[in-house]
């Protein structure tokens, strides 16, 4: 699906992406895990083409992506959502949700005079679609508070939600269960899964919390120092030396080994 | 005591002409809140680009006047109003597309976009100045008054008389007009809904496949048809100079501010305290107080407050104490 080929991403002297290259199966909930400061985000921000990379490349199922803008990666159904949850403060949750499908008729100013009908009708369909979603997420009863007054991890959901209303084909998603408690993340691991299996999304998921790496993702992919270490399946990559290593550092994994 | 008359002479020279005067501050602050909450500056270069948008209307009204097109009692100008708005969309979208486009790419920080659109304001005026001269010109024709001083003397038999200019009626109605229209289309089109998501938060905006050069251009073009309307509403009231525009630029900014950068409902608001400030400081209160107050209390002075040349260190008060106890505006805008 995406192919990410020898990836560099320099800012000043620093390497935060340093050639990385890796590769994102059709239909897969890729896992990608590192230390902090592994590159992770940066590498989303390339591909989703927030920022323009050093050097490399970035394909989708054989067409070149680099740097496109992100409302043109938009249109060909590639999406992301923030670390930080993102939000249109100023809206409600609703408006938030209705936002999202670009190209609708009412944004010809044209129809908006004269084709009164059809960007009602069109309105409407949008607003149920969103009710939906939201019923979905488990905060409908937020549909009309603003969204800059709704809780971090609420706002976690309504990123989600706006990945629900259009056909994306992948989805980036930027450590979505970061301060969200356990039902929540229940519900955003059940929401991945059924996007997944009846949608057909293809998911890329960075996360610090292994039991949901575990429970969700197939293959996994670990960074560190802006490189790709290892990738494969998720019970391989847990158990792989380099990967502990990297994650706990060398002293930690000698005590490790001497409980064990 | 005599409220009537008091009352009248109130009217005659505070409320009217500070209604006049703020809705034409209003329409200006609107355009500069508009570019400060998209684009993200302060537009120093929005006075001229009323004073440009003036002078075409101008130029065009000379041409209809030439053909013998007139608008009845209402002024020519406002046939040309349409016209100018074209010219100076294209002239804004232009200076887009050659200058500030270049400063988005690069994602220049605002202070430098700043910078340059004080380098476009210069351009601006030079153009304007270069083709229409520095002279001022009256252009409003059609009927003066609504109402007349004496006509309404003679209706009320008041001594004191209510002039009502059809211009200022027109400025009112006009602004009443364009800010309606502007907040439909904010509120209820998408592109309005656009201009205003990619205000609140520009990465989600593009993440949703909002077009920012779309929502730039419709910004430009809708900021060249406030700072039009303004510009030939206050010519009209008053007269045109291509420098009075560029003096409009410290009450227009203090109105944006005081009403909170980035809030349109705050532009208004702040362009209609700023001139009524400007009006009430700087009227001689000497005959409004002469009915009010029994006659051995009346003054002998003019109980003016400041003289009529100081009126732009009004606003400039006004900007230093909302910046000192409440920066972000009366409607909250984005912190300056």
């Amino acid at each position: 699906m995406i192919r990410v080929e020898n990836l560099h991403k320099h800012f000043g002297g620093f390497h935060a992406v340093d050639g990385a290259t890796l590769e994102i199966a059709k239909g897969s909930i890729t896992g990608l895990i590192g230390p902090n400061g592994a590159g992770k985000t940066t590498l989303f921000n390339v591909i989703a083409g927030r920022l323009p990379p050093t050097s490399g490349r970035v394909l989708m199922e054989g067409e070149d992506i680099t740097g496109l803008p992100p409302h043109d990666l938009f249109h060909k159904g590639v999406l992301r959502t923030f670390q930080i949850a993102h939000e249109f403060g100023s809206m409600t949750c609703r408006e938030n949700l209705m936002m999202v499908p670009a190209g609708q008729s009412g944004e010809r100013l044209w129809n908006a005079w004269f084709n009164r009908a059809r960007v009602a009708e069109e309105e409407a369909r949008l607003r149920a679609k969103a009710d939906e979603v939201l019923e979905f997420l488990t905060i409908s009863h937020l549909a009309d508070e603003r969204a800059a007054n709704i809780s971090g991890g609420q706002k976690k959901l309504l990123e989600l939600g706006r990945t629900m209303m259009v056909d994306a084909r992948i989805v980036f998603l930027d450590e979505v269960g970061a301060g969200v408690n356990r039902t929540l993340l229940n519900t955003i691991a059940d929401a991945i899964v059924r996007l997944n299996r009846e949608r057909g999304y293809t998911f890329c998921v960075i996360e610090h919390d292994m039991d949901f790496i575990g429970r969700l993702c197939d293959p996994v992919i670990v960074m560190a120092e802006g490189k790709v270490l290892a990738q494969g399946p998720a019970d391989a990559i847990m158990q792989n030396e380099a990967v502990i290593e990297a994650y706990l550092g060398r002293g930690l994994k000698n005590k490790a080994a001497a409980h064990g | 005591m005599d409220i009537i008359n008091a009352l009248v002479v109130f009217a005659n020279f505070v409320f009217v002409p500070g209604l006049a005067y703020g809705a034409q501050l209003a329409l200006g602050a609107l355009g500069v809140t508009l570019v400060y909450g998209i684009l993200r500056f302060s537009n120093f270069a929005h006075g001229d680009t009323m004073a440009f948008g003036t002078m075409a209307a101008i130029l065009v009204t000379r041409g209809l006047q030439a053909m013998g097109i007139s608008f009845g009692p209402l002024p020519t100008a406002l046939i040309a109003l349409p016209f100018a708005i074209a010219a100076t969309a294209a002239l804004v979208l232009a200076t887009d597309r050659g200058i500030y486009r270049f400063y988005r790419k690069v994602r220049a920080a605002p202070v430098i976009l700043v910078i340059v659109s004080m380098g476009v304001m210069f351009v601006m005026n030079a153009l304007t100045r270069f083709i229409i001269g520095v002279d001022e010109i009256n252009f409003a024709d059609g009927g003066r008054f609504i109402i007349a001083a004496r006509e309404f003397k003679e209706l009320t038999g008041l001594a004191e008389g209510l002039a009502i200019r059809t211009t200022q009626v027109i400025t009112v109605v006009t602004a009443a007009v364009a800010v309606g229209l502007l907040f439909w289309f904010l509120g209820n089109t998408r592109t309005g809904k656009s201009m205003r998501a990619y205000s609140d938060n520009e990465d989600l905006a593009l993440l949703s496949g909002i077009n920012p050069e779309r929502v730039v251009a419709v910004t430009w073009i809708i900021v060249a048809a406030l700072a039009t309307t303004a510009g030939v509403l206050y010519g009209l009231d008053k007269s045109f100079k291509a420098f009075t525009y560029f003096q409009l630029l410290l009450p227009i900014f203090a109105a944006a501010i005081v009403g909170g950068l980035g809030s349109p409902l705050g532009a208004i608001a702040g362009g209609f305290l700023i001139a009524f400030s400007e009006v009430t400081v700087t009227y001689a209160w000497k005959r409004v107080l002469g009915y009010l107050l029994p006659a051995d209390l009346a003054p002998e002075g003019l109980v003016q407050l400041m003289s009529t040349d100081y009126k732009f260190a009004v606003s400039f008060a006004i900007l230093v104490i909302v910046l000192l106890f409440r920066p972000t505006g009366l409607f909250r805008g984005k912190s300056v």
